[in-house]
This record gives C-alpha cells, structure tokens and sequence, in this order.
C-alpha cells in the first residue's frame, strides 16, 4: 500500500512539472498580453518533434538549447505576422486566430515527419537509474526532468521580478500607454513575450517527448490539460500554475491507480449498493474527467482561479 | 429607402426567399442524382441545422463556444436510444418526429449547463464551455451503457412507426426528411433573431452593460438563447442519427465542436444566411477534398487562420458588404481589379497546393520518388526543380497578390466616396 502511494506521490509530482513546464509558458503569455494561446500543445509538440531533428546531428544537449530558440522564433514570427494584426478585433479573434493555429501547426508536423511515432530517445547519459524503492527503479531521466521543471520555475520567477526587463514587462501589461511614452517598443515586448512563452513550451516539448512518445496525437492529448492548469491557478500567476500542476498531476496519478468503486466503499461500511449504478463505476475511470469538473468547478465559483489577481 | 415605404414589401422578399429555398431543396435529387451525391446533401442539412444553432451563440450572441457539439451528440445519442427503443417494441414514436428527441435533450442539457455557463461571458464563458465539452467527452468512458464505448450506439432507422408512408430505408426518403426538418428549423430561427429574445441577445453582445441599463438581465438573456441553440443542436444530432444510424463518443467532443465553430466563422457571423454557406461549403469540402488529398485539414486550417486575420465577417460578409454599391448601380468599378485578382490568387495557390501536396507524398508515401498527379500533369515530389516551381509561383503569386490587393483598396476608397456623393445629392 505505501510502496503504490509514494509511487504514486512520485509520477504524480513529475507528471505535475510536467504540466507546470508547459503551462508556465501558457500562463506567462495570458498574463502579459491577455492571449489565450489555443496552440501552446502544438508548440510544445513542435519542440518535440524539432528536438528529435536536432538530437539525430547534435544529440540530446544540442537540441535541449536549440530545439526552443527555434520554437520560440517560430512563435515570434507568427506572433509578428498575424496575431499582432488580429490584436485589433480583440481577445474572441485573438483566440479564434490561436484554435486555427493548432489545426495548421498539427497537420504541418504530419506534413514533415509523417503520421508514425518518431523515434525520439532519452539521452544515454542519462539512461540509469538514479534510486531503486520497494525493488522498483526511478529512472535519472525523472529526475532531470524535475530539476529542469524546479528550475525553471526559479528562473523565470528571478526574470520577473528582479531584472529591469522582467519590470518593463509586467508593467506593458497594466500600463502599456506609459510604458510605450517611455520610450519602450510595446508591441515589441509583446512579440518578445510570446515568443519566450512559446519557446518555454519548446522546452517542455524537448523534455517530455522522449519521456512519453513524439507523435501527432501528442498536442492534442496536452492541450486541454494545460488550459485545466492555467485556469486552476488563475490565469496569468505563475505561483498558480505551479500548484495547480501539482494538484492536477497528483490527482490524475492516484485516480488511476485506484481499482475499486464508491460502491465497493460503501460495501466495506455495510452499506450495499448496485455494482449497476454509477455509484458502481470504477473509480480510475473518474480519472481523465476529473481535471475538467475541477475546471468547470472553479470557473464557476472562482473564476480567477486559486491565485489569479483577476478575471480574465 | 423605398422598401419602407411599403409594409408588406419586407416580408414578401422574406417568403420570397423561403419558398425559393424549399424550392431547392425538392430539386437538388433531380440534379444530383448519385447516391452519394444525395448523401451529402443530407449531411449539409444535418450541418446546417448545427451550424445556424451554433451562430445563436457565436453570431447572434457573442459567445464563443467550444463545447457546443455536447447538445448535438447528446441530442444524437438519445435519439438514436429512442429508435432502438420503437426498434425493441419498447416504445412507440413516429421516426419523422424522433429529431424531437434529440431537441429535447439537447434543451434539457443547455438547461443545466447553460445555468452554470452564462453566468460569464467572454473568455471565461469559452473556457466553461471547453471545460464541459472536455468532461462530457471524458465521461463516455464511465458511462458506457449510454455511449456504447469504443463502438458507438448503432440502431435502424426503419422502424415502421411513421406518421407518412413511407420506410425511410431508401436514402432519398430519409433526404427529404432532412430537408424538412432543416427548412423548419432555420426558419425557427429565423424568426426567433427577429423576437425580442433575439435583439436582446444582440444588444448583450454589443453593449452588456447598456443592456443592462434598460433593465435586462444579461444573464437571462444569454441563457435562454443557450438553452435554445442546445435545443437546434440536439435536433441536428437527431437528424445525424437518424442519417448515419450510428453515434460514437467522439461525436460529443472537441473536434466535432471545432467543426462548427470553423464552418460557422468561414460562412459568416453576422449575417443569418453565413452559416448556411458555411455548413454547405465546408461540407462539400470535406468530402471532395478527403478524396483527394491526405492534407485537407491543413486547408481547413489555413482557410480558417487567413480568414480570422483578412475576412473576420466570413464569405457572407463579403457579400453582404457589396449589396450598398449594387445599388447604387457602383458594383461594376470592381470588376476589372477582382479579375485582376484572380490570376495571382490561383498562381499562389497552385504554388502553395504543390509545395504541401509533395510534403506530405514525401512523408507519407511509400515509395517518395513515384510521381503525384496534379492540375493533370505527373510531379515528383523528390526533384528540386518542382519545389523551386513551386517556391516560385507561390512567391510570385503573393508579391502580385499584394499589389492587387492595394488596387481593390484604392477603389473601395472611391466607390465609398462615390456612394457619399450620391447620398448627399439626395
């Protein structure tokens, strides 16, 4: 019982990192430039499959550096060619223009690497074990992946709030009039922020492709996902998103791990119940709907999400 | 304008219009008599029905949905339940009125979620709605006595309990059926933008908080309009059923969500008729194009992203946009530069269909070298010389495109000026 919890309490943290890697990028642009990226799956699926590319000259340390500045300047082009022109007929085109983008982006990846898994692998330095519990192994590549997760967060966290450029960047969201009257490029900041938010999803798309299998589905199986975790932790907080993640790997992860019904609960209390009713459905199968109640849920009765400082 | 004038005059174009669609609707089998010709004409009923009940929220409403195929699959799943119900002899219901089903499922789920959803609008009300359509499509796999699971619910529409005689067996009894229920439906909703619901729904979308000023709850407003587009969807899942005779999870989710959503901004948002060119357009598309390309979705895709960015109102905002210079007797001045467009828009495209037709028969074929046969000439997809063509014309098409595009400016600018002078002359 304790070896499957603190199994567990383990994938649920990494898949959560994860999550957070991905949403942090997602959340860093809605925070500054109130865009809902529809896409961000398909940037993080990107990362993935360039990754793979790059890792076939320059191996995996190669493409771990390379793999998101080219996601990132891909966000930066599609961010300076269309959605700054779409900016003008406000946020519901904005996110129309970024639910087109996951179709054309999908579909592209199919066009250049074919409908078939690629063959994308953990790096052989890092293919040991780095502990072994109750006679199972953690694999070091888990535990690269948190430290990344880890530090990532710490950085853009820094970025934000102690440089002069992370200064310059919060205050274009709140007051972009002023910020542009002194002398700063708004709409720069702007393509530069989606740009970093992209390329973080690059970054996570790098991490988890080879963890999980890089393939066209791999986007959509992600997408909705992260936009549970956006806006469980309140859209634009970083903070947020990272808890949020947690509470959203954590869940999921024990979910599926458990092999027994309500009814099965309350049999064990002395109460007998139909294995007919939905009371007797097993719980695991709770697991992939649970995220999206929990949505639906803190829309409803907090729309700002666990941290958010404001409605959308 | 002179049709003001004359109080009758507005609603005799309107039945005009209707009858001519009834009209139609009775001829296309005789045009197109192919069986699968008639099979997709029922499609496009089934879509547009989906797709005008989509645009009450999206068009008439301002609320953008991505979840909007819950009340088209609901709607669909439990007609499908009721006709294997007359099918056991359980119950007893005439086919031609079982989209009812499907209606009222679709209105009783609108009900529930809407109450929950409308509360917001917005960003937040799309989230809500993505939130929902992502639960609803998760659940098929606990409640799979409802969904069926992995294979779908499945039934026979010939359940010889009908109103009229006939078996709806042949698929051109169950076209007429479609066609009725989709004449009766899109005038339904016709006439619903034209009740005080519908102008409340437009000013909600225009100006929430000067609704609320004269004394409307915006709230109500958006979700009784909710509640009824999931009562449209759920008789356009109905009439899917009915079509197809097969419903399966997917059919709740995202993507048949995002389907909807693509058809009904493509044909146009602010015109009632957009959906309709939409629903018919993209349809035809879907059907023709899966046939002959691998990669209709990427056209789906960049249609839809260059129309968010270049055309917001859709096809039928186009047109729409030109009725004020047809009549003031101006529409002619565009001619020459629309011609002048067509020759670089088709060199781009020709350009731009090369370069992803080879793309994909170099990923996805299995032998790469074997030529494709295109504009009914043999490519290879692996010689450089036909990228660089295709590189070429593509540019080439573009850079003329662009100045096309300027000339077409300029004589809007004129025509505009021209119709301003008329006005003041008047």
């Amino acid at each position: 019982m304790i070896e499957s919890v603190v199994f567990s309490l383990l994938n649920g943290v990494l898949y959560g990192m994860l999550l957070f890697m991905l949403a942090s990028g997602l959340t860093l642009i809605f925070g500054m430039m109130g865009v809902l990226n529809f896409a961000h799956a398909s940037f993080y699926m990107l990362g993935a499959y360039c990754a793979y590319s790059i890792s076939q000259v320059l191996g995996f340390w190669g493409a771990l550096v390379i793999a998101p500045i080219i996601v990132g300047l891909l966000g930066a082009l599609i961010e300076r060619v269309g959605l700054r022109n779409v900016h003008k007929h406000g946020h519901v085109a904005e996110l129309l223009f970024t639910f087109g983008l996951v179709y054309v982006i999908d579909e592209l990846v199919i066009l250049v690497w074919g409908q078939l898994p690629v063959d994308y692998r953990i790096p052989e330095a890092l293919d040991f074990t780095l502990f072994s519990l109750y006679g199972s192994d953690f694999p070091a590549y888990r535990g690269f992946i948190l430290f990344m997760a880890v530090a990532m967060f710490v950085a853009i966290y820094l970025l934000l709030v102690r440089t002069r450029v992370g200064m310059i960047i919060r205050a274009s969201l709140s007051h972009p009039d002023m910020v542009g009257a002194l002398g700063h490029n708004v709409p720069r900041i702007f393509t530069f922020v989606f740009a970093f938010g992209t390329g973080l999803a690059g970054l996570a798309g790098v991490m988890a492709g080879n963890y999980f299998i890089t393939e066209p589905g791999m986007a959509f199986a992600m997408g909705p996902i992260v936009f549970v975790v956006v806006v469980l932790g309140g859209l634009g907080s970083l903070g947020g998103a990272l808890v949020a993640s947690l509470i959203i790997g954590l869940v999921t992860t024990f979910a599926v791990g458990m092999n027994y019904s309500i009814a099965d609960m309350l049999a064990s209390a002395g109460i007998a119940f139909g294995q007919d009713s939905v009371l007797g459905i097993n719980l695991s199968r709770f697991g992939p709907m649970l995220p999206y109640l929990l949505m639906v849920l803190i829309l409803i009765f907090r729309p700002r999400g666990l941290m958010g400082s404001r409605e959308s | 304008m002179s049709t003001s004038n004359f109080p009758g005059g507005a609603i005799v174009r309107h039945a005009a219009v209707w009858i001519a669609a009834i009209v139609v609707i009775i001829v296309m089998p005789y045009v197109f008599t192919s069986s699968s010709s008639v099979s997709m004409m029922s499609q496009m009923g089934v879509f547009i029905v989906f797709a005008l009940s989509y645009n009450m929220l999206l068009g008439e409403a301002g609320m953008l949905s991505f979840g909007h195929a819950v009340y088209f699959g609901l709607g669909g799943f439990l007609t499908l339940h009721a006709i294997r119900a007359v099918n056991d002899d359980v119950w007893s219901f005439p086919l031609e009125l079982m989209p009812l089903v499907g209606g009222l499922g679709g209105l009783a789920f609108g009900v529930i979620f809407g109450s929950v959803s409308t509360r917001r609008a917005g960003v937040t009300f799309a989230m809500i709605t993505l939130g929902i359509g992502a639960m609803v499509e998760a659940s098929a796999n606990m409640f799979t006595n409802f969904f069926g699971g992995e294979s779908g619910v499945s039934g026979n529409r010939v359940t010889e309990v009908t109103l009229l005689p006939f078996s709806y067996g042949p698929q051109i009894e169950v076209y007429y059926l479609i066609g009725a229920w989709t004449i009766v439906a899109a005038l339904l909703m016709f006439l619903l933008t034209k009740t005080p619901l519908g102008r409340m729904a437009n000013a909600v979308r225009d100006n929430p908080e000067r609704a609320q000023f004269v004394g409307y709850s915006t709230t109500i407003a958006r979700f009784i309009q909710f509640a009824l587009s999931g009562f449209f969807a759920g008789i356009a899942g109905g009439l899917f059923a009915i079509l197809f005779e097969i419903m399966t999870a997917p059919n709740v989710g995202l993507i048949q969500s995002g389907a909807v959503l693509l058809m009904t901004f493509i044909g146009g948002l602010g015109v009632f008729f957009g959906p309709i060119i939409g629903a018919v357009l993209v349809t035809y598309m879907q059907i023709a194009l899966s046939g002959f390309s691998e990669g209709w979705i990427l056209y789906f895709g960049l249609l839809f992203v260059l129309m968010v960015m270049y055309v917001p109102n859709g096809i039928a905002g186009v047109i729409v946009s030109h009725f004020a210079p047809w009549q003031a007797g101006l529409a002619h001045r565009f001619a020459v530069p629309y011609l002048l467009a067509i020759v670089p828009a088709l060199l781009a495209l020709a350009g731009l269909v090369t370069m992803i037709e080879m793309g994909y028969h170099l990923s996805l074929a299995y032998d790469p070298s074997r030529p494709i046969e295109l504009f009914g000439m043999e490519i290879t997809a692996t010689s450089v010389a036909a990228w660089v063509v295709a590189v070429a014309l593509f540019a080439a098409g573009l850079v003329a495109l662009r100045w096309v595009a300027g000339r077409i400016r300029q004589r809007w600018g004129e025509v505009n000026q021209a119709m301003d002078a008329q006005r003041a002359k008047q």
